[in-house]
């Protein structure tokens, strides 16, 4: 008996602004009107810049760890550019460009970071869930949103976002497996940085590419630059698509290189080398925009110097909002554990004893020993 | 209105009585799990509920704790009442993370955004031979985790009454139920009812000794009482805690003020446990009306064994609990 092909397939590799400044403007048609493209770059530019003073708040002691995102931009800023603004955004904690993007005001991540819960309080009608730490958790969320929109017959859809490393994760795979089989409209979004913390990619995954992980859940997969603003607007929009007419999911593989350390408590020197950093620092999203916008004769350096004004200024307005909201009351520890705080918390609140459950100081009149016989 | 008798139904019709009677009063509410389903439920529990609510609302997942749980857990953030079956709370705990770690915090950690009213029921505890792997009482475990309610129910009645006010409450229940009374009879009206959280129920009144306990050895320790009374000339009173978070210390500390003299009995293990929780509390509040220290009645220290006779051992039992209140009262 001959042997047949039971599968065949391909992986496409989406790029249209490359770091060459070559630009395919036929893929681009239609994709990115030029005053986004400058709103775009204004908005990067900013997130760059609230990187850099982040990094600076946190060796000051202003600010507690802090995972930059610098020369990752594109890849979350690009997919909440071609969302919906009702679509959900379920990110990790590398998605500040698109966050802000959708709304998010910049003392909120700012206040999360300077270790304050209320920091991560985002307005519902921003639809954007907590940044999630645990690794691949947020992914089956993203999951569950899609399948409650689909459930109540809205055309929202979810867009999650993670890394490399989280592509090793249970959750990763089951959230896969539950949005192919039950027909939800997610898009998977995996920022590939080629880095978890220390550990490359090659002890993530063996296979050539991430994005072929989607094909074993029988999901549509593609990978794109995720440097490229384009790029990734292309195969998220098409995603989105996919995800809104006929409720299917998309995994994308969105090859990006984080330029900074993994957190403010790394130090990405001791494992990583040089000349891979500056091959990439030639591969920097803003780079590659700001020459097309030049070359489209959009930008010029006085505007440049402008707009670094401009971030200097906004990120050190959202770094005084931040820093000018006062600590919670302790009081406030017990806020949010329940729905209703149940009368053992209430106990414990009015108390300030925590040590156990219901604990008082001192014997309650009701539970006083009768006549008081000792 | 006649005195007609209230009918009988089994454990497991009150539980599917009680999802089946909650999604048709709220959209919002469905179930999700193993089996639940074409095939009626592992257990059926969810028998007919198919035939009745679809395909849309009664979803059979792949096998996948963490994957359904976590599922579960998104569209209770965006307003659903899942219902998530666990074949087995063993097996939650591939899905730990989920549950403990995302949906009792989600609310604390969005700052008040993000709820998470969201249901996950099982069965939970040993004695149908499982192997230790499948017979864990996974309350002790579990109810350390601030954000998170408890309830266990020890009989038909309960569980209806107990399962509604778990569907209808803003915050992550777990619901512990035992395969070991599912088929359990009992009294359940026909009328609808709810039970509150945190409300102890006193099963036997007695002045001599108080015996606390949780789910199924509240059923251990009605029989150990009633060997004490016949046997022993001893009075017990025996409350059924019904939920363990929150837990309705209030009735148990006016049964020991007025007993002096309390067992506890608790079918997990008895480090750091549900157990050792209420023997602290009531040292506390009723601490100049104990006569004893509060004793308890534990699962021995040991993976669940497998042999029947083993198991039966292992776990609290009457002979254990009658033992228990003899030497409360010293009597033994
Ligand atoms: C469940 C879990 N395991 C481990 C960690 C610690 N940790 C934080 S970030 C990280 C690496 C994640 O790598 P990747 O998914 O590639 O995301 P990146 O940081 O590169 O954007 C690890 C191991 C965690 N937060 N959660
Ligand atoms: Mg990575």
């Amino acid at each position: 008996m001959p042997i047949k092909t039971a599968f065949k397939t391909e992986i496409e590799h989406v790029s249209i602004l490359d770091e060459h400044g070559q630009f395919d403007a036929k893929l681009a048609e239609g994709l990115i009107p030029d005053d986004d493209l400058l709103a775009l770059y204004r908005h990067m530019t900013v997130c760059r810049h609230l990187d850099e003073v982040a990094f600076k708040l946190q060796r000051s002691g202003r600010m507690g760890t802090y995972p930059q995102n610098m020369g990752q931009e594109a890849t979350s800023l690009a997919a909440a550019y071609v969302l919906e603004k009702t679509d959900w955004l379920v990110p990790c904690y590398r998605e500040n460009a698109g966050l802000f993007w959708r709304g998010v005001p910049m003392e909120y991540v700012l206040l999360h970071w300077m270790g304050d819960e209320r920091g991560n309080a985002i307005p519902r009608e921003l639809f954007c869930t907590p940044l999630a730490i645990p690794i691949g958790t947020q992914m089956l969320h993203a999951a569950g949103l899609a399948w409650a929109a689909k459930y109540r017959g809205e055309k929202q859809i979810a867009c999650t976002f993670f890394g490399d490393g989280a592509t090793s994760e249970g959750d990763f795979h089951e959230a896969m497996n539950f949005a192919a089989n039950l027909d939800l409209p997610v898009v998977f979004l995996c920022q590939n940085n080629f880095w978890a913390i220390s550990v490359p990619g090659k002890i993530q995954c063996s296979a050539p590419t991430l994005a072929q992980r989607g094909l074993a859940y029988g999901m549509h997969c593609v990978q794109c630059d995720g440097n490229d603003l384009f790029a990734v607007a292309k195969v998220v929009k098409e995603a989105a698509a996919r995800a809104r007419e006929q409720s299917r999911p998309t995994f994308i593989e969105a090859v990006t290189y984080r330029l900074g350390d993994h957190t403010t408590a790394d130090d990405a020197r001791r494992y990583r080398d040089q000349a891979e950093v500056d091959l990439w620092k030639a591969r920097d999203p803003l780079i590659r925009l700001r020459g097309l916008l030049k070359e489209k004769k959009l930008w010029n350096d006085s505007k440049e110097a402008e707009l670094l004004e401009f971030a200097e200024r906004e990120v050190a307005g959202a770094v005084q909002r931040a820093e000018g909201i006062e600590a919670p009351a302790t009081t406030e520890v017990f806020d949010h554990t329940f729905a209703t705080l149940d009368p053992q918390i209430l106990k414990q609140r009015e108390t300030r004893r925590t040590s156990s459950l219901g604990q008082q100081s001192g014997r309650s009149a009701s539970h006083a020993p009768a006549g008081g016989s000792h | 209105m006649s005195a007609t008798a209230v009918r009988e139904i089994e454990f497991r019709d009150a539980l599917r009585e009680a999802m089946s009677e909650e999604m048709r009063r709220d959209p919002k509410v469905f179930l999700l799990g193993e089996e639940v389903a074409e095939y009626d439920g592992a257990y059926k529990v969810s028998k007919g509920m198919l035939a009745e609510f679809g395909p849309r609302r009664i979803i059979d997942t792949p096998i996948s704790e963490n994957g359904f749980a976590g599922l579960g857990i998104g569209a209770a953030m965006m307003g659903l009442r899942p219902i998530v079956e666990f074949m087995s709370w063993s097996f939650s705990l591939v899905a730990a993370d989920q549950i403990l770690n995302n949906a009792p915090k989600m609310l604390y950690m969005s700052g008040g955004q993000f709820g998470c009213p969201i249901v996950f029921r099982g069965n939970d505890g040993a004695g149908g031979q499982l192997g230790s792997t499948h017979s864990w009482c996974v309350e002790s475990l579990y109810a350390n985790v601030p954000g998170l309610k408890m309830a266990i129910p020890s009989n038909p009645y309960d569980a209806k009454g107990l399962l509604k006010t778990a569907i209808r409450d803003a915050d992550p229940v777990f619901f512990l139920e035992s395969e070991r009374m599912l088929s359990m009879k009992g009294e359940v009206p026909e009328e609808e009812y709810l039970i509150p959280f945190g409300q102890a129920a006193i099963r036997r009144t007695g002045e001599d000794c108080t015996i606390v306990s949780f789910g199924r050895p509240v059923h251990f320790a009605m029989e150990a009482a009633e060997t004490l009374a016949a046997e022993d000339g001893i009075e017990c009173e025996v409350i059924d805690g019904r939920t363990i978070r929150p837990l309705d210390l209030d009735t148990i500390v006016a049964s020991v003020r007025k007993t002096n003299r309390c067992v506890v009995v608790d079918q997990s293990w008895s480090f750091a446990s549900v157990g050792s929780e209420v023997a602290a509390q009531i040292s506390e509040h009723c601490f100049d009306d104990l006569d004893n220290h509060v004793h308890r009645v534990h699962a021995d220290d040991v993976p669940a064994p497998y042999a029947s006779n083993l198991e039966q051992e292992m776990l609290p039992n009457p002979r254990k609990i009658r033992s228990a209140v003899l030497s409360a009262c010293y009597r033994a």
